[in-house]
């Protein structure tokens, strides 16, 4: 990769850090969510410790690692997405296409600015559980870092899908940044195993890399293992994904060049 | 590649859907280096899709597009780094302060040393005042100096400018029409222009490409459009081809069109709409 690559990438990333530097407001948003989440849900955990303590020794780890890894996903996802929305509204989407910034740049540039959101939005809510709920994501062990990675390339490649939907329709598919995500959590196995699900809804669950991920994630919590199997089919799946909404983000760029939809995108 | 003109355009065509007119059909020119053409037409002439294709943010139906030795098919990233634009009508970022705003197209532009740049075209722009100031808090006559900073970071060899002074004071105008000689003169840099304003087409521009509903239907110098209208100003010459009054002369451009024009264009030929999305 090249320094005039590179230095591309980091002008679109500049831009949005550059915003929230001037936006608190923003800087709000990016944390509030994932921690209400990661309260509420950990206030459930401690109601459930008083009822029967068997549960809450299990409920305690697996809700609030469920709450907190799935915020990975689903900020990961918008932090794209929402990124790519601001230069819509800001008008600015015609100077940036325009420029010698080629589209995989322009994702590479939102996929580095997404990951700092995920972090800046999700390490207060980690932290917060710890402190209130005495519950560290770090007893997972290292595996963590690999359900990070997992989650955020997950997240990435629905962010790609959403954004070409906006590219196709325009203004009419920008709810989608920030529901798309929630639609898939009863199938992605994230506070239930798979084997919950109805057995004809499995192997759907099972094409859904978050839900290996979780898998993997009560491996470690509850029998102190790590489930390589499904941390090796939540990465194979993710290129999949990747590739496929790859694939389509960059047809679906070169549709809106025909169609004339970079001209007035997002009115 | 040095010898190349600014922009060759061959038999440009756009057509946004198969079965609609074409929004621009078999546009022909060959603008030289150092030139200040002008793109006149009324609303719906296919100005912004002709500018829209020549940026590479559309896709021609038809026809090819050289910028700078370039072919925007095939080749259009490395065009794009040695032009820029400029529109009243695409924003920068309101929150981002105006160096900040320079910054990131210094970066996007790959511009060597962007701290001074910005600060010559802070001087030269008269922005040194406005540089920590938001974008979205500036006037007008302030955004359009800006937005010039912004297309001119890269020092580009080709500018394609979409209403440069559109909304802005006779006074402001004028200046931003100055600027633009200067510069120019300065740099030999090529110069695109849409406008609708026709003293400052007839004042800038060495060349105007008239253009109706998606055809070239006259071309010429100012001068040569006036005497060949028989008019004082752009501005009758404009109305004339609006409302379908020929020249009483012949139009070079009619006399001896290229290959991909011939028989195709006339003054008051009017079969097809701009029908932008």
């Amino acid at each position: 990769m090249s320094a005039l690559v590179l230095r591309r990438v980091w002008g679109l990333m500049y831009r949005h850090l550059a915003l929230y530097r001037r936006s608190w407001p923003r800087l709000l948003e990016l944390v509030y969510w994932p921690v209400l989440q990661m309260t509420v849900w950990g206030f459930v955990t401690a109601y459930l410790a008083g009822v029967q303590n068997d549960v809450a020794s299990v409920a305690a780890g697996v809700l609030l690692g469920g709450v907190l890894l799935w915020e990975v996903a689903i900020r990961s996802q918008m932090g794209f997405a929402i990124s790519f929305l601001e230069e819509i509204w800001s008008r600015n989407l015609g100077h940036v296409f325009v420029s010698p910034l080629r589209p995989q740049e322009l994702v590479a540039g939102l996929v580095g600015i997404s990951a700092i959101r995920m972090l800046v939005g999700v390490i207060p809510a980690v932290l917060l559980a710890f402190a209130l709920y005495n519950f560290g994501l770090w007893r997972m062990g290292p595996v963590v870092v690999l359900f990070f990675a997992a989650l955020m390339m997950m997240g990435w490649a629905v962010a790609l899908g959403v954004t070409s939907l906006i590219l196709r329709h325009g203004a009419g598919a920008e709810p989608l940044a920030w529901s798309v995500l929630f639609g898939l959590t009863p199938f992605a196995a994230v506070f239930y195993p798979v084997s919950v699900l109805p057995d004809w809804l499995e192997p759907i669950a099972l094409l859904i890399p978050a839900a290996h991920v979780f898998e993997g994630m009560r491996a470690a919590l509850l029998e102190a293992r790590i489930a390589w199997g499904h941390l090796a089919a939540a990465f194979a799946l993710n290129l999949v994904w990747l590739g496929g909404m790859g694939w389509l983000f960059l047809r679906q760029f070169e549709g809106a060049r025909v169609r004339g939809a970079l001209l007035n995108i997002g009115e | 590649m040095s010898d190349a003109p600014a922009l060759q355009v061959q038999g440009l065509t756009k057509r946004y859907r198969p079965d609609a007119p074409p929004a621009v059909e078999a546009l022909d020119f060959a603008m030289p280096r150092g030139a200040t053409w002008g793109l006149l037409g009324g609303n719906g002439a296919g100005k912004t899709t002709t500018i829209g294709m020549l940026l590479g943010l559309l896709v021609p139906t038809a026809g090819r597009i050289v910028a700078l030795g370039h072919d925007m098919a095939t080749d259009r990233f490395a065009a794009l780094a040695r032009m820029n634009f400029s529109s009243p009508y695409v924003a920068l970022p309101h929150r981002l302060s105006v160096a900040e705003n320079l910054r990131v197209y210094c970066h996007l532009y790959g511009v060597p040393r962007a701290e001074r740049r910005i600060a010559e075209l802070a001087d030269q722009l008269h922005l040194a005042d406005l540089l920590d100031r938001p974008a979205g808090e500036l006037s007008a006559g302030q955004k359009t100096r800006v937005a010039l900073a912004k297309a001119l970071v890269n020092t580009p060899e080709l500018l394609l400018l979409d209403e440069p002074t559109a909304s802005l004071d006779p006074d402001t105008g004028d200046w931003v029409r100055s600027w633009l000689e200067r510069y120019r003169a300065e740099t030999g840099c090529a110069i695109l222009l849409a406008s609708h304003n026709m003293a400052e087409v007839e004042r800038l521009c060495d060349q105007v490409l008239m253009l109706k509903s998606g055809r070239v239907v006259d071309r010429g110098s100012p001068a040569e459009l006036l005497a060949r209208y028989g008019r004082d100003d752009l501005e009758e010459v404009f109305l004339d081809i609006a409302r379908n009054r020929r020249a009483s002369g012949p139009s070079p451009a009619l006399a001896s069109p290229s290959p991909a024009l011939r028989g195709r264009v006339g003054v008051g030929a009017s079969a097809a709409s701009d029908d932008a999305p």
